[in-house]
C-alpha cells in the first residue's frame, strides 16, 4: 500500500470539507424561491406595482444569497488557497 | 486570492484536469519598498476596463459636442442612460440624491463593464476580492460619514439602541456591511468565472459550440447586471438610512 503523504490527506480532506461547505447553498435556495413566490403572488394581486416589487424581491434575494455565498467562499478558499497546506508542506 | 499557496493547491488539486485556468497569474514582479509588488491579470483587466469606458466617454462627448442643438443616436442613448441611472438614484435616495449621484452611477458603471468583461474574453476585475473589498470599503466610509456628519455626537446614541446590551452586536454589524457587500459581488461574479474556466477546460470540443453562449448570458450579463444593481442599491440603501430623518 501506497503511503499518504501529508498533502494528500489534507487535499482529500479538503475536498471532504469544500463539498460540505457548498451545503449552505440549501437556505438561500429555499429562501430566494420563498421571496420569488410572494413576488410573483404579490404581482398577481397588485399588477401596476410591477416595477416596485421586482426590484424589492431582486434586493431581498441578493441579501439571502450571502449566506450561501459565504459556504461558496469556504469552499474555495479550501480548494484553491487552502492555509493549510503550506503549513504542513 | 493570494497567488503562492494558491497557485500551490490549484495545481495539486487540479492536476490531471486539463488546462483549467482561471486564477490570477502575476506577469510582472518588482520589488518596492522592501515588498514584492507583482502587476497581475486584474491589474491589467482593470486598466483595460477604464480604458474602454474612457473611450467610450470621449466618443460620447465628440458626439454630443459635434452638433448639441440637434442631438443624434448616440446623445440619446447616452440621455437614455444617465437619466435611468438618475432616476434609479432618485427613487432610493428622494432628496439625499444630488450628493450621490456622482458616486454611485460611477461605481454602478465600473462594476457593469467589469463584470461584462467576461465576455470579452477579460478575467473580470471584480473577480477580485481585492477590487470588490476597495469598493465596499469606499462605501463604508461614505456610510460612516453619513452618519457621523449628520447626527453628530447622537450617532453614538444610535450605537446602543434599542437596548444597551445590543452595543457590540451594533458594531458587529457595521463592521460587517463591507465585507457582507464584497464577498456578495466577489462570489457572484468568481463563480461565474469558475463556471466558465472549468467548462472551457473539461468539455469536449461540441459541447463548446453555443452552449457557452448561454452560460455567458447567464453568468456574465444576467448576474451581472442584478449584482450591480443590487451594489450600487445597497450602497444607497446603507447611506440613505444614517440620516437622522
Amino acid at each position: 500500500m501506497t503511503q499518504i503523504t501529508n498533502a494528500a490527506l489534507i487535499a482529500a480532506c479538503s475536498c471532504i470539507g469544500a463539498g460540505l461547505a457548498v451545503i449552505a447553498g440549501i437556505g438561500p435556495g429555499v429562501g430566494q424561491g420563498i421571496a420569488a413566490g410572494y413576488g410573483a403572488s404579490a404581482v398577481g394581486r397588485n399588477p401596476g406595482a410591477r416595477g416596485d416589487i421586482t426590484s424589492t424581491m431582486l434586493l431581498g434575494q441578493a441579501v439571502a444569497e450571502t449566506t450561501g455565498l459565504y459556504g461558496l467562499v469556504v469552499a474555495l478558499i479550501l480548494l484553491y488557497a487552502n492555509p493549510m497546506l503550506s503549513k504542513f508542506m | 486570492m493570494g497567488n503562492g499557496a494558491a497557485g500551490l493547491a490549484g495545481r495539486l488539486l487540479l492536476d490531471g484536469g486539463g488546462d483549467v485556468d482561471f486564477f490570477i497569474h502575476s506577469y510582472l514582479e518588482f520589488p518596492l519598498f522592501g515588498t514584492t509588488v507583482s502587476i497581475n491579470t486584474t491589474m491589467v483587466c482593470t486598466v483595460i476596463v477604464c480604458l474602454a469606458i474612457l473611450v467610450l466617454c470621449l466618443i460620447l462627448r465628440h458626439e454630443i459636442m459635434k452638433d448639441y442643438d440637434e442631438p443624434n443616436t448616440l446623445q440619446n442613448i447616452a440621455e437614455l442612460l444617465v437619466e435611468f441611472l438618475d432616476g434609479m438614484v432618485e427613487g432610493s435616495m428622494g432628496k439625499h440624491a444630488p450628493k450621490y449621484r456622482n458616486y454611485v452611477e460611477m461605481l454602478m458603471i465600473f462594476i457593469i463593464f467589469s463584470n461584462t468583461s467576461g465576455l470579452f474574453g477579460l478575467r473580470p476585475p471584480t473577480a477580485d476580492f481585492a477590487t470588490t473589498f476597495a469598493m465596499a470599503l469606499i462605501t463604508f466610509f461614505l456610510i460612516e460619514y453619513a452618519w457621523i456628519r449628520y447626527n453628530g455626537i447622537a450617532f453614538v446614541k444610535d450605537l446602543f439602541e434599542p437596548f444597551p446590551i445590543f452595543f457590540p452586536v451594533n458594531v458587529i454589524s457595521e463592521f460587517a456591511t463591507p465585507v457582507s457587500m464584497s464577498l456578495r459581488l466577489f462570489g457572484n461574479v468568481l463563480s461565474g468565472t469558475i463556471m466558465l474556466g472549468l467548462w472551457y477546460a473539461l468539455m469536449p470540443w461540441f459541447a463548446k459550440i453555443g452552449i457557452p453562449a448561454a452560460l455567458h448570458g447567464y453568468f456574465d450579463l444576467f448576474s451581472g447586471a442584478i449584482q450591480t444593481y443590487v451594489f450600487g442599491m445597497l450602497t444607497m440603501t446603507f447611506v440613505t438610512d444614517k440620516y437622522p430623518d
